[in-house]
């Protein structure tokens, strides 16, 4: 396929489309419009299911309703759309059935505002609802990643029955970029074993996520959790940018990872050894990989478009290894390259002035300075 | 006793349907739950839809209903079964899908959910369980709580002043230009149990023929969270609850009257 102009909501949704999703439901909110407002024009017109629910409660539940039968089906929200969301997120969590979301961050909290933000990072990466589970949570920078994303996602969902996350920002959802959709895939043929489909000739089936007898519910739990170990063992993914010699690594994620690599890559015009480290799974961690880094670089800067949520994942992942910096906006703001390049010039230019407090604490104190000059 | 095996006149008239498993019931007794699970196998096993058909349990004393029903099941979340419902027929449209609520689940937290699949003329049918009060959780007031009744959460009885008038889902739906079949029945003695298992067989019928959103509500009774023998809440459904949860046909579509049943 040759590439195209695409703007990213458009190009999710059509990415899930040509993956063979048959059932999408959601709720208009921005800035994810776009995307409800492309499957609601191609999915009637494939003969696929596309109905715009009445709530985001409703839409996430009639996504569990055909999760439970096998068939491929996505929602796709913004922050305050996805809190809605968390209660059915659970249940399908303790169901066990795969279906892919995509959130379309905004700035929050509360009714916040449209601009592109990374503020749900503790809500999908450490979340979903209530209970014990991890979604698999899938952060790209681009709109080809996110394409690619969304296909591997409902790939990823299938294989170990569980939630996949699009975890996207307002840019990419908003943004037009060339890029190559894949071809169009065949619907699923076969449904799975476990599906509910109401079929005649064998032993009825039940789908559910309650279990009273607590020991049943701790056997549900440690199978979750072993289908878990399993992905973190197995579905780890990351980009790397000069990280051979790299002495000063930049962590960043999703739009937060693309602004910083401007910066790193006028860092090494001015010969700062710099380099980027891109986690593309949030959840899996890319924490070993960040620990074999930790053991060689100097000094780490996390930067991200909320107030260091993947901070503290950094933090555990090198285990004090060597210092780990924050640089962040909040609220719906994206950093410029510039602001991130004068953090890799601080910390290249000589030991961290007053290190032993912590680094978001100091980011604050950099942040309201830097908010007054301006 | 003779043995019926041996009397080649004996024919069996009266078993268990097909459409319900053996498990033994964790409802109270005097509970109708169990009288309206029956009526609703019975009409599964008589249109032949066991296994085409899958249920949506919700939550409430309903919860454990696919322990009692021989058909595909999925338990939703509170309230949310006509969404849950939605999402499985629009993608299995040839499948009966039905979901059995109770008043809290319904007509409280589910509010929402009903309107709109009623709205959209969703085909799917619905039993919708109403006792005036949430029994799974020890009998805290219902949107469905008569004026006066005493529950755990309206001790003194239910203050219309401060908590309104119950609910009536069947009216309101009613007046939805989206559903096809809204009745109310009875289950408090065998005439009107009888014409509770037409109406159901009739809500399925609705969805068999494609023709929409079929809702059939039952006026049931929680003898225990009522503080009654089942006698005495039979009598009540009778003396107190039908006088406001009036039975009737509610709505009825042209399509649907044409049905016979």
């Amino acid at each position: 396929m040759a590439k195209e102009l695409l703007k990213g909501n458009n190009a999710i949704g059509e990415a899930a489309i040509r993956a063979g999703v048959e059932a999408y439901f959601g709720y208009p909110i921005t800035p994810q419009t776009e995307l409800l407002e492309h499957m609601a024009a191609r999915m009637p017109a494939l003969k696929r299911t596309f109905v715009q629910a009445e709530s985001e409660v409703a839409a996430i539940n009639m996504v569990y309703g055909t999760a439970c039968t096998g068939k491929r089906v996505m929602t796709t929200s913004s922050s305050p759309g996805v809190s809605l969301m968390m209660e059915g997120l659970s249940y399908i969590a303790g169901t066990e059935v795969p279906m892919v979301i995509v959130d379309v961050m905004r700035g929050g909290p509360g009714l916040g505002n449209i601009a592109p933000s990374q503020a749900d990072y503790h809500q999908m990466v450490h979340g979903g609802g209530h209970g014990d589970y991890h979604p698999i949570v899938l952060a790209p920078a681009s709109v080809q990643e996110a394409i690619d994303l969304t296909v591997l996602a409902f790939d990823l969902a299938e294989k170990y029955r569980t939630i996949a996350v699009v975890l996207a920002d307002g840019s990419i959802g908003q943004m037009m970029e060339p890029a190559e959709l894949p071809p169009m895939a065949e619907l699923k043929k076969h449904l799975p074993h476990w599906a509910v489909t109401g079929e005649p000739g064998r032993a009825r089936r039940l789908l559910t996520s309650i279990y009273l007898n607590p020991d049943d519910e701790e056997v549900t739990n440690m199978r979750l959790l072993n289908r878990w170990m399993s992905i973190r063992d197995n579905e780890v993914r990351y980009k790397e940018y000069f990280l051979e010699d790299a002495e000063f690594v930049v962590v960043g994620f999703g739009t937060a990872g693309r602004v910083a690599l401007s910066a790193v890559r006028a860092a090494r015009a001015e010969g700062i050894k710099a380099g980027l480290f891109r986690p593309i799974t949030l959840s899996p961690f890319p924490e070993n990989e960040l620990k074999e880094i930790a053991a060689v670089a100097e000094a780490m800067l996390v930067v991200e478009m909320n107030a260091g949520q993947m901070l503290d994942d950094v933090k555990l992942a090198v285990e004090g290894a060597l210092p780990v910096e924050f640089y962040g906006r909040l609220g719906g703001v994206v950093p410029f390259p510039d602001e991130i390049l004068g953090e890799i010039r601080r910390i290249a230019s000589g030991p961290i002035p007053d290190s032993n407090r912590h680094a978001r604490q100091r980011w604050l104190e950099r942040l309201a300075l830097l908010r007054e000059k301006a | 006793m003779m043995n019926p095996s041996m009397d080649t006149n004996a024919q069996i008239v009266y078993q268990r349907p097909k459409s319900l498993t053996n498990a033994v019931t964790h409802y109270c007794p005097g509970c109708t739950h169990g009288v309206s699970q029956r009526l609703v196998a019975e009409v599964l096993d008589e249109m032949g839809l066991r296994e085409k058909s899958i249920g949506v349990a919700s939550v409430g004393c309903s919860v454990f209903a696919y322990n009692y029903f021989n058909v595909d099941f999925v338990e939703a979340a509170h309230g949310r079964a006509p969404a849950m419902a939605t999402g499985i027929k629009r993608v299995f449209p040839d499948r009966t899908v039905f979901t059995y609520q109770g008043d809290g689940d319904l007509a409280s937290i589910g509010m929402a959910e009903i309107m709109h699949a009623a709205a959209r003329g969703e085909n799917i049918t619905v039993i919708f369980i109403n006792n005036a009060i949430y029994g799974m959780t020890g009998g805290q007031m219902a949107p469905t709580t008569l004026p006066g009744m005493k529950t755990t959460s309206s001790p003194l009885g239910r203050d219309i002043e401060m908590t309104g008038m119950p609910i009536r889902m069947s009216e309101l739906l009613a007046k939805l230009d989206g559903s096809s079949f809204v009745v109310r029945r009875s289950l408090h003695d065998a005439t009107n149990i009888r014409k509770a298992k037409k109406a159901i067989r009739t809500a399925f019928e609705v969805q068999q023929q494609g023709l929409g959103f079929a809702l059939v509500e039952l006026l049931s009774t929680c003898p225990t969270n009522w503080g009654m023998t089942p006698n005495e809440a039979l009598c009540f459904v009778e003396e107190k609850m039908i006088p406001y949860f009036a039975i009737g046909d509610y709505k009825v579509v042209d399509a649907v009257k044409a049905l016979k049943v």
